[in-house]
Formats: structure tokens, C-alpha cells, sequence
């Protein structure tokens, strides 16, 4: 190697408050990702799970949300933690993301992927997407103002006539596909950020992501398209 | 063989730098590329030109001196191949070949296609070592290890510090580098006593160099021409996680 001088003064002496430390390394903002990513990935479960009570009826999906609404206190404490989930998750992503960017100033005239995925490749531009897709979903059918014609409380009538526009659901089941793309990558990823890689287990765990994200877009795609086929009104 | 290459030249470390079109007709396919470089470089010194700057030292592939990228894959893209192993055969006459230096803020371009990797260097000296007494030689096989351990660690050992894995890294991070390096001495009873500070000082150092941050893209393990695995980033993240939670 050239220049051997060991100019720069070692950092590792240095005494830095622990918390701070954490985070201010690459490795500590990836162990919060893969975290809050666990979080959001129980979330979306969870949530399609509940949805699809749609297929059971319109006394059933809204009678679910009304059990929901009854219990003020549980579902305030759910939405700090996904607030406070997806608010660490994409300060740390930002913040790795701009240190990563500020780390090759100078591109390469050419450069071929070799290994890496399609959708590892585009984590940057899946989440910015799904994150405006998430606050339109909740002013869509939370708090309904855009929504053109919703009914407090009347979830299943909003989810039938909100999708039967059907701009709307495009836009639902593409954000839905990005999620499926950002969840593949993500949950083999957040083991391996936090330490769990074994040559038999991780390939298994790879295809146990895309099976699982395959099923999340079924699930969640499956309304939209329900609805727009007049299967679901 | 006839080839064209589109070369970066930069004269010093605050040149511009450009890339600038070559074309040989003395390629062979028993040549190495970093012979057919030289017979270019021949070429160029008899037109009066100056020649185009590469490292380079065993030319066998262990000793990690050389090492660019060509058409945008970090040696070649070969599996488990340097610059200087990969042979001519592996192109057709006429191709067009694109070398460029590894592009990382950590690694600032000193000439041409060679880099300054001292930041490497300054990783090691964080923590990439054991401490051993001095004095009288203990007993041989004193120490026990395990097979397994012993595998793993000349598996990670193997790690030439060529830089391939921050080239091609999206991200130009040096994690493959760092990680190959905790996995390699963390594996060995010997260097169990400062497998937790090494993790936190060789991470700090990574940082403070500013290489980029992991997103385990894989394009490391894949240019690697050591086939050092992934699995010892995972390796590295669970000592520095463990080791931070430890702290005191």
C-alpha cells in the first residue's frame, strides 16, 4: 500500500458518551433499523390481517374497527410506537443514505451490479414512496379528507367506494409492490445488521422474505382488485 | 488481439483527472492484464507519452496491491480473481474495456489508477491485532483450538486488503474489509481478550475514515477475489452490538 504514514490521530481512545456513540455509528443506525423495521413488519401483518376481515362482510370489517376505536388508550400507545418506529427508521435511513452518498464524491464512469438485487438496489426509492403512500392512506381512509365521499366509522362503504376509483387502487397496489420489493430485502437484511448470518440458515431465511413479501402484496393487492371486479361492494 | 481501453489518467492527487482512449493491437491471450498493461505502457513510452500508473508488487494475487475496476466490476468481476491473475483469454479481440480507480472519498486517487489506501492501514492500527507478551517463546500447541475455529478464521484471514469490496460497494463502505479482520482474530482463542474493544476501536476508525455504511447488497462478498463471506459483517455487528452493550 502507498503513503504508509499513520497520519490521522486515533479516534478509538476517545471517550464518547455511550448513546451517542451508538448511533453515531453506521452499525448502530442499522441495529435501529432493523428494530423499527421488525416493528413496521408486525404492523403491516397485523393490518392486512384485519383488513381482510373485508371478505367476511360489512358487519364484521366495521364492527372490528369499532372494537379498535374502543380502546382509546392501546391503540394511542400502537401509534406513538409506529410514529416513533417509522419516524427512527427514516431518520437513520436519511442519515446512513446521506454518509454513504458522501463517501463516493466521484462516481464511476461505468459500474455493473454484480450480486446485488433488484430490490436491495432500490431500498431508496421504495421507502420515500411508500412513506408518501402511507400518509395518503391516512388521509385517505383515517381521517378521510381525501377522500371524496367518506363516512366516519363506515370503514367498509369508504375502503368500496374509495377503491372503486380506480386511479386510486393503481396507486394502492403499486405502493403495495414497492413494500413487497422494500420487505424482501428488508427482512433477511435487519438479521444480518443485527449480528444472525449462518451459511445453512440465511439462503432459508431469504426465500422464507420472499415468500412472505409475495403474501403481504397478495393480501393487501387482493381489495383493490376485489373491489375493482365488483367482487367486494 | 486488438483492444480498445478507456483509461483514467490524473497526473497527481489535485489534477482534474479524464479518461482517455487507448488502442493496443499486442494483446495476447496468455497475457495477464496487467501485462498486457505493461506492453501498452511500452508502447507508450516509445510514442514519448507517460505511462499509465498501476500498483502492483506479487503479481500471484496474494499480496492485495493491485486491483481497479474494469467495466465496472471490481477486478474484472471474476470469481476469486485479481487484476493480475485475470487473463487476456477471458476478452475477445475488439473489446472495449473502461478502467477506472476505486472510487471512495477514503481512498483519494494519487495517480492514474492507483489509490491511497492508507485508511486500511489506520483500521489495523485501531485495533486489528493481538496483544502478546514478550519474553521466552511458549510451548508450542499450548493453546488449543478448535478446528472449526481455526477454519474460520484462516477463511477470514485470507482477506488481502486489495480495497475490491469498497470499490464495489454502491455505498463504498469498508465493511467486508473491517468485518473480514474482526472475524479473522475473533475466531482465535488468542484474540478473544479484545474481541470487544477491537470491534468498537476498528468500527470507530471505519467511521472517522468515512467510508460509507453497509445496506447488504452482497456486491462485496461477490468481487472479493478472496471470497471472504458476508457472514463476517454480521460477525463484526454482533461484536460491536455485544460490545457496546457491555460497556461501561
Amino acid at each position: 500500500m502507498s503513503a504508509p504514514a499513520i497520519a490521522k490521530p486515533n479516534v478509538a481512545a476517545k471517550n464518547f458518551s455511550q448513546l451517542a456513540g451508538f448511533w453515531d455509528t453506521p452499525i448502530g443506525k442499522k441495529a435501529v433499523m432493523a428494530v423499527t423495521g421488525v416493528i413496521l413488519f408486525g404492523f403491516v401483518v397485523g393490518h392486512m390481517l384485519g383488513n381482510l376481515q373485508i371478505f367476511l362482510g360489512a358487519e364484521k370489517l366495521d364492527a372490528y374497527a369499532a372494537l379498535l376505536h374502543s380502546m382509546p388508550g392501546v391503540l394511542w400507545m400502537a401509534r406513538l410506537v409506529l410514529l416513533g418506529s417509522v419516524g427512527l427508521h427514516i431518520l437513520a435511513a436519511v442519515q446512513l443514505t446521506l454518509q454513504s452518498w458522501e463517501a463516493r464524491p466521484r462516481g464511476y464512469v461505468k459500474k455493473e451490479p454484480v450480486a446485488a438485487t433488484y430490490a436491495g438496489r432500490t431500498m431508496r426509492w421504495s421507502g420515500p414512496i411508500i412513506a408518501a403512500f402511507v400518509v395518503y392512506h391516512l388521509l385517505h381512509f383515517t381521517f378521510g379528507a381525501a377522500h371524496p365521499d367518506f363516512q366516519p366509522s363506515k370503514v367498509y362503504q369508504n375502503v368500496v367506494t374509495g377503491f372503486q376509483v380506480w386511479p386510486v387502487s393503481l396507486f394502492y397496489i403499486v405502493a403495495m409492490v414497492l413494500l413487497g420489493f422494500h420487505l424482501q430485502h428488508g427482512l433477511w437484511s435487519m438479521f444480518q445488521s443485527l449480528g444472525f448470518s449462518h451459511p445453512r440458515y440465511t439462503p432459508k431465511l431469504k426465500q422464507f422474505a420472499t415468500v412472505f413479501a409475495t403474501v403481504i402484496v397478495a393480501g393487501n393487492c387482493s381489495i383493490p382488485i376485489a373491489v375493482l371486479a365488483g367482487l367486494v361492494k | 488481439m486488438r483492444l480498445i481501453l478507456h483509461v483514467w489518467r490524473q497526473k497527481s492527487p489535485n489534477d482534474e483527472g479524464r479518461m482517455v482512449r487507448y488502442e493496443t493491437n499486442h494483446a495476447d491471450p496468455h497475457m495477464s492484464f496487467l501485462e498486457m498493461l505493461d506492453v501498452l505502457n511500452e508502447e507508450l513510452i516509445s510514442n514519448g507519452e507517460e505511462p499509465i500508473a498501476f500498483d502492483h508488487d506479487c503479481r500471484e494475487g496474494i499480496c492485495g496491491s493491485c486491483g481497479f475496476m474494469i467495466n465496472g466490476k471490481a477486478h474484472g468481476g471474476h470469481p476469486g480473481t485479481t487484476v493480475c491473475q485475470l487473463h487476456m483469454r477471458h476478452f475477445k479481440d475488439g473489446d472495449e474495456l473502461y478502467l477506472e480507480p476505486w472510487r471512495a472519498k477514503a481512498f483519494p486517487v494519487l495517480k492514474d489508477l492507483v489509490v491511497d489506501r492508507s485508511a486500511f492501514d489506520r483500521i489495523i492500527a485501531a485495533g486489528g491485532f493481538i496483544s502478546v507478551r514478550t519474553g521466552s517463546a511458549p510451548d508450542g500447541n499450548d493453546i488449543l483450538v478448535p478446528k472449526e475455529a481455526a477454519d474460520r478464521a484462516m477463511d477470514a484471514a485470507q482477506c488481502i486488503g486489495c480495497g475490491a469490496c469498497v470499490a464495489s460497494c454502491p455505498n463504498a463502505s469498508a465493511s467486508l474489509f473491517v468485518g473480514a479482520k474482526i472475524s479473522h482474530l475473533g475466531s482465535l482463542p488468542q484474540g478473544k481478550p479484545e474481541q470487544e474493544i477491537r470491534a468498537m476501536r476498528m468500527v470507530a476508525q471505519m467511521n472517522e475514515e468515512l467510508f460509507g455504511t453497509c445496506t447488504n447488497l452482497g456486491e462485496c462478498e461477490a468481487t472479493c477475489p478472496k471470497h471472504i463471506p458476508l457472514e463476517v459483517i454480521a460477525r463484526m455487528n454482533r461484536d460491536y452490538l455485544a460490545a457496546s452493550w457491555k460497556h461501561r
